[in-house]
């Protein structure tokens, strides 16, 4: 070790205060209280029926069995389909909207901005409970049941992205529309290829929330679809308990796999997340 | 190329007048510059003739059209703006051939007309780089770069140098006036630091709250201003006035011997204007003005020394020259010679002429 580098070392040393010492203690027990039911979830998928109740982190004997079964189980990779489809193209349909509306509201004078904006954002105000019943009948009126529509529908776009889009927007110079405008362009061009590239980072964060909440939505695409095939990934997997016997470790296998796209968003989009919670902080 | 008619130009936001009926010719190729205070209605104008702000009455002509209605777009103007608005996720060679977006051309016919541009900017070697890589005259030249590929009938600049620091300002107001020099593009200018407007301007146009005060080239509103405001808006630094009275064809300031001057025929209370250049520090030789005063501050600026007085009851600042800084304290005689008088009326402020 060299000189340098040992010195470093106690110089760490003397930094370790009382106070650090209890924040990461704190800090440690919260990641075990988070992390544990994972743990036991990627564990159970590894263990055989028998061993279900046997609550050993780590499986007797660990087996990829379950996987296989749920692999060739075709409706899996049915809801898996389902699942990805729906959340990318609702989390598309809200970067579009919300982005649209929120630029208008942000940059544009017109008569009943101020009441449109607090009427959009008074929907913030009802809980999803409340919503649920005239979705349904909504729904049912117009023959959207049971289909990759009246799942959508709903999420389409938010008052929450029309917010964040227009909070964003508001940052942006109007230097930069005016510029675009003497050179030339439309306003649709403006917003496009001027104004979004400007709130690429709030753009990133709606579209992570967007994709995560739609891809473990649950309680919706559950009370839409009847079919089977239409479910999404989280419905699809509670089903599986809701079959003669409840089989623990097919729920537990789907649902890890189910886990691996929102880890592939979280480890590629990691920057943007820790940004876009700063913002759902700061904004919310 | 064109020539741009304001007549009656009037801008109004609710009940608020901003522009109260302006009228003013700018003649093809010319370099106009606007320069008055914060919120006199200069940007508002430059707005208004680049299509960003509705007219609310009068006309604007470019080329001898009526283009009150036309979107800016239409009007083939170019605008460089005071934060350069350029784009941060384009290159310099894309933000500059973005002026070229809607233009009908081929790409290659485009590709040519950045280089060119590129060149004429000295930007060649930087038209693959991102503005964040860019100085604050660099980003400067490219917002230039962007206006100039359009080959439009006038620029129009919106305080564009107010970003950066002294040094690059007088370097980029020289390359702004060899440029013009160069394409003979109308340009209309839009400032409130008169240096720029005195050393860029073929006409300058001193404007305060919404009206034009007066039009002139840049020595004609130095040696005339028609009022306190131009007078002392106008040079650095500004003008010094000390009141005076004119009775029996003579002129009484107090604190002051004052003799051999030609007055005008107006009698009764009198600013008088002194360029500080004009009130120098020393004994007087001959006619003029005299007086002494208390040294309160100075600014040595090498080749010589602003000096600030109390004289009388007035502040003034002075000129000391060579490098003899005068003490703190200290009391000075000043004088200012025969024909460096600008004299006003006291109440409507308005010139009455020089002594």
């Amino acid at each position: 070790m060299t000189m340098a580098s040992t010195q470093e070392l106690a110089a760490n040393r003397r930094d370790i205060r009382p106070g650090r010492i209890i924040a990461w203690t704190l800090l440690l027990i919260g990641g075990l209280i988070m992390i544990t039911p994972l743990l036991f979830m990627f564990s159970t998928s590894l263990k055989t029926s028998g061993q279900v109740y046997d609550l050993k982190l780590i499986p007797a004997a660990p087996t990829f069995d379950n996987y296989i079964k749920v692999l060739s189980d075709g409706r899996f990779m049915q809801w898996f389909f389902n699942s990805t489809f729906i959340a990318l193209t609702v989390t598309l349909s809200n970067v579009f909207f919300d982005s649209l509306v929120g630029y208008t509201l942000a940059k544009f004078e017109f008569r009943g901005r101020y009441f449109i904006f607090l009427a959009i954002l008074s929907t913030l105000m009802i809980p999803t409970e409340m919503l649920v019943i005239p979705w349904y009948l909504m729904s049912s009126q117009l023959g959207w049941l049971n289909s990759y529509w009246g799942i959508m529908f709903p999420g389409m776009m938010t008052a929450f992205g029309t917010f964040l889009m227009k909070q964003f927007f508001e940052g942006v110079p109007n230097d930069f529309l005016e510029a675009a405008r003497v050179d030339g362009l439309n306003e649709f061009t403006i917003w496009w290829k001027i104004a979004m590239p400007m709130v690429v980072p709030a753009i990133s964060a709606l579209a992570i929330f967007t994709f995560l909440g739609n891809w473990t939505a649950f309680f919706w695409p559950l009370i839409v679809t009847t079919s089977k095939e239409l479910y999404t990934l989280p419905v699809g997997i509670s089903s599986f308990s809701a079959e003669a016997s409840i089989q623990w470790e097919l729920i537990m296998t789907g649902a890890a796999m189910g886990t691996i796209p929102t880890l592939l968003v979280f480890l590629l989009l990691q920057r943007y997340i820790v940004r876009g919670v700063m913002l759902a902080g700061l904004k919310g | 190329m064109a020539k741009i008619e304001l007549q009656k130009l009037v801008k109004e936001y609710g009940k608020t007048r901003a522009v109260h009926g302006i009228d003013l010719t700018i003649e093809d190729g010319e370099f106009v510059v606007f320069v008055g205070p914060s919120g006199c209605g200069k940007s508002t104008t430059l707005r208004m003739i680049a299509g960003l702000e509705d007219i609310s009455g009068g006309n604007l002509l470019i080329g001898g059209e009526v283009v009150n209605q036309r979107e800016p777009k239409q009007r083939n103007i170019a605008m460089v703006f005071q934060n350069y608005a350029i784009y941060p996720h384009m290159t310099v060679g894309q933000n500059i051939g973005f002026g070229l977006y809607t233009a009908k051309m081929t790409k290659a016919e485009k590709q040519q007309r950045i280089a060119e541009t590129g060149k004429i900017l000295g930007l060649e070697k930087l038209l693959d780089r991102r503005p964040a890589a860019l100085s604050g005259g660099q980003r400067q030249r490219v917002a230039i770069g962007r206006a100039m590929v359009r080959d439009p009938v006038a620029f129009l600049f919106d305080e564009p140098l107010s970003n950066l620091d002294a040094q690059l300002r007088a370097q980029m107001r020289m390359e702004i006036k060899s440029l013009h020099r160069r394409l003979g593009t109308t340009i209309v200018y839009v400032t409130h630091d008169q240096v720029e407007a005195m050393t860029m301007a073929d006409k300058i146009v001193v404007m305060r709250d919404g009206n034009i005060l007066q039009v002139g080239s840049p020595t004609d509103l130095y040696e005339n201003p028609v009022d306190v405001f131009t007078a002392r808006f106008i040079g650095s630094p500004s003008m010094n006035m000390v009141e005076g009275v004119i009775a029996g064809g003579a002129l009484s300031i107090e604190g002051a011997t004052v003799s051999g001057f030609t007055l005008p025929s107006q009698e009764g209370k009198t600013l008088i204007g002194i360029r500080p250049h004009d009130l120098v520090v020393g004994e007087a030789g001959g006619a003029g003005l005299s007086a002494s005063g208390t040294v309160e501050a100075v600014e040595p600026l090498g080749s010589e020394t602003l000096v600030h007085l109390t004289m009388g009851k007035a502040q003034v600042i002075a000129t000391a020259p060579g490098r003899v800084v005068p003490a703190i304290g200290s009391t000075v005689s000043v004088h200012a010679g025969a024909g460096s008088l600008y004299l006003f009326d006291a109440a409507s402020e308005k010139a009455l002429g020089r002594a």
